[in-house]
């Protein structure tokens, strides 16, 4: 029985000695030097952002009755005392998002096939991602303002500023796509003879298909709600309402134009879906 | 397969004649919205000032070089607002987005039939409406200032976070999650050992990408009043001092491709 029981005793050492220590969750940093580094880091630049951060609290404090009367006011939005000027603002920028997404995808084509280093020689290569690269740093307000300043008030400026805004995006995800394309489609259309152009429409072109189509509905997405905020700087759209209504303290009819917004995205989304399901 | 026949000969077409129709009548449709469209631009702009364009935009591109160089000295306070504004505001939206993810996810939420609509239409309403927007209601009713532009980049960012994160947490190898519940971990201990360990790298990729992101937006959200280097330049273009104008957009542009670099390095040690 001693035996039997040394045995157990002596058997649970063992296992205590083979296990060594408690089990602990892994780190997500493993490195325990760069682990401090990172929290302690941290840390100093939450206090040092904190500390310069001037927060009025007093102001916030008066501001939280006019938030609730937003609030309120998004229980019961306003369609209708300003009907016009809301119908005028969101037809101007469904129109801008319409005729910047088609000269947009037009254009960024092109681009994208050039910016696609499997496919384009090196000069045109640098060039097109050179146009990629600008497009994509400069943001739709800047270059709105810009634009305005140098083509006037008006929805020409939100279309050119989309359009451009369009080429950023559109072509370097084609061109990212066709460099992860199967290489040996394309060269099989090539060896039967065929031309750059047969080239591309038959042996890229249903290959990245499906993905720009994608694609596409998703930058009419981003378009229309970029188009929303072009109208602050005068360049187009429901924005210029929007910031009246804000200025006047018109949350009834603020919260009826974002609403609107919202119904609009989502529309757009689920059209988007939808399309992209039957394309995949 | 549509094979047309010329003369007793059998030839391949890529699409049956029903099928030219309808795509041709697409096309046809697509051009006239496309027209339409235009012109209703083309009416509302005033061509005299495009056609004077070329002049103006070179009278603008001679009046903005050199760049006001000096003026840096005056731009390190907006530029250290701007980066508060940005890794606050993200701070403040992982937050909030992690507990409305876990609300959305399907095979996390307490209730699909009524938590999870509420926890979608947030990130839905949230996602749609730009910062810039956000800005200008958070100024109606807080005043101008910093504090506005974080609470703004805040919510704008809440739903882009929660979306992605939800569909990360929908996307976990649910026997991981069986083999914690079957060792009689409590609700909490599976989320914590199971669930929050699987997503946790998709959870860091998501708050630099989100936080890179924010960098370019909290550099215009002053435009509105909402603090940081946006409104230096708006102040500039106010008062029509271009070469000022010229250098904010460099830090601006400089400012913008420094946090991708950084994102982008971050994001290839974690991934």
């Amino acid at each position: 029985m001693t035996t039997f029981a040394d045995g157990v005793l002596h058997t649970h050492r063992e296992l205590d000695d083979m296990l060594g220590r408690r089990w602990r969750k892994p780190r997500f940093v493993k490195r325990p030097w760069l682990r401090w580094v990172l929290g302690l880091g941290f840390l100093a630049y939450l206090i040092a952002s904190y500390t310069t951060v001037e927060v009025n609290w007093n102001r916030v404090y008066e501001g939280l009755e006019r938030g609730w009367k937003f609030v309120i006011a998004f229980a019961s939005p306003d369609f209708f005392s300003r009907s016009s000027d809301i119908w005028d603002g969101m037809v101007e920028s469904v129109i801008m998002t319409v005729a910047a997404s088609v000269v947009g995808i037009a254009i960024s084509i092109p681009i994208g096939l050039g910016a696609a280093r499997n496919i384009a020689p090196l000069p045109v290569y640098l060039i097109c991602r050179g146009i990629v690269a600008v497009s994509r740093a400069l943001q739709e307000i800047i270059v709105a303002i810009l634009l305005v300043a140098i083509f006037g008030f008006g929805p020409l400026a939100g279309f050119l500023t989309l359009s451009f805004a369009t080429i950023g995006f559109l072509s370097k995800l084609l061109a990212e796509d066709i460099e992860a394309m199967d290489k040996v489609q394309a060269e099989a259309v090539r060896a039967s003879g065929s031309s750059w152009l047969q080239w591309i429409n038959y042996g890229v072109q249903p290959q990245v298909m499906p993905r720009l189509i994608g694609l596409s509905m998703y930058r009419i997405d981003i378009n229309f709600r970029e188009s929303a905020i072009l109208g602050l700087v005068g360049a187009g759209g429901i924005g210029a309402t929007l910031n009246t209504a804000f200025d006047r303290y018109e949350y009834d009819t603020a919260a009826a134009i974002l609403i609107l917004i919202i119904v609009v995205v989502m529309a757009l989304e689920y059209l988007s879906g939808i399309i992209r399901a039957k394309v995949q | 397969m549509p094979v047309s026949d010329n003369n007793g000969f059998a030839v391949w077409r890529k699409r049956s004649n029903r099928q030219a129709l309808v795509l041709w009548t697409g096309w046809l449709i697509g051009f006239a919205v496309f027209m339409y469209c235009w012109q209703r631009i083309s009416e509302a702009t005033t061509w005299f000032f495009v056609w004077d364009a070329p002049r103006i935009a070179n009278d603008i591109w001679t009046r903005a070089t050199p760049p006001r160089w000096e003026y840096i000295t005056q731009l390190g306070r907006p530029i250290w607002d701007t980066l508060n504004i940005a890794t606050m505001g993200t701070l403040i939206a992982l937050c909030l987005a992690v507990p409305v993810a876990f609300l959305a996810a399907r095979n996390t939420t307490p209730s699909r039939l009524f938590i999870r609509p509420i926890a979608l239409l947030i990130i839905v309403s949230t996602r749609s409406i730009n910062s810039l927007i956000w800005a200008l209601l958070l100024i109606a009713i807080i005043g101008p200032g910093v504090f506005a532009g974080i609470v703004a980049i805040a919510i704008r960012s809440i739903g882009f976070c929660a979306k992605l994160l939800y569909e990360a947490i929908e996307e976990i190898d649910a026997t991981q999650v069986e083999a914690v519940t079957a060792t009689g971990a409590s609700r909490w201990q599976v989320m914590a050992y199971g669930i929050v360990p699987q997503i946790m790298p998709a959870f860091a990729g998501i708050a630099v990408f989100r936080w890179d992101i924010n960098i370019r937006e909290s550099t215009v959200l002053g435009l509105v009043g909402a603090g940081g280097i946006g409104l230096q330049l708006s102040a500039s273009l106010n008062v029509l001092a271009w070469p000022q104008v010229s250098l904010i957009l460099l830090v601006i542009l400089a400012a913008v491709v420094i946090s991708e670099w950084v994102s982008a390095k971050v994001r290839g040690a974690i991934i």
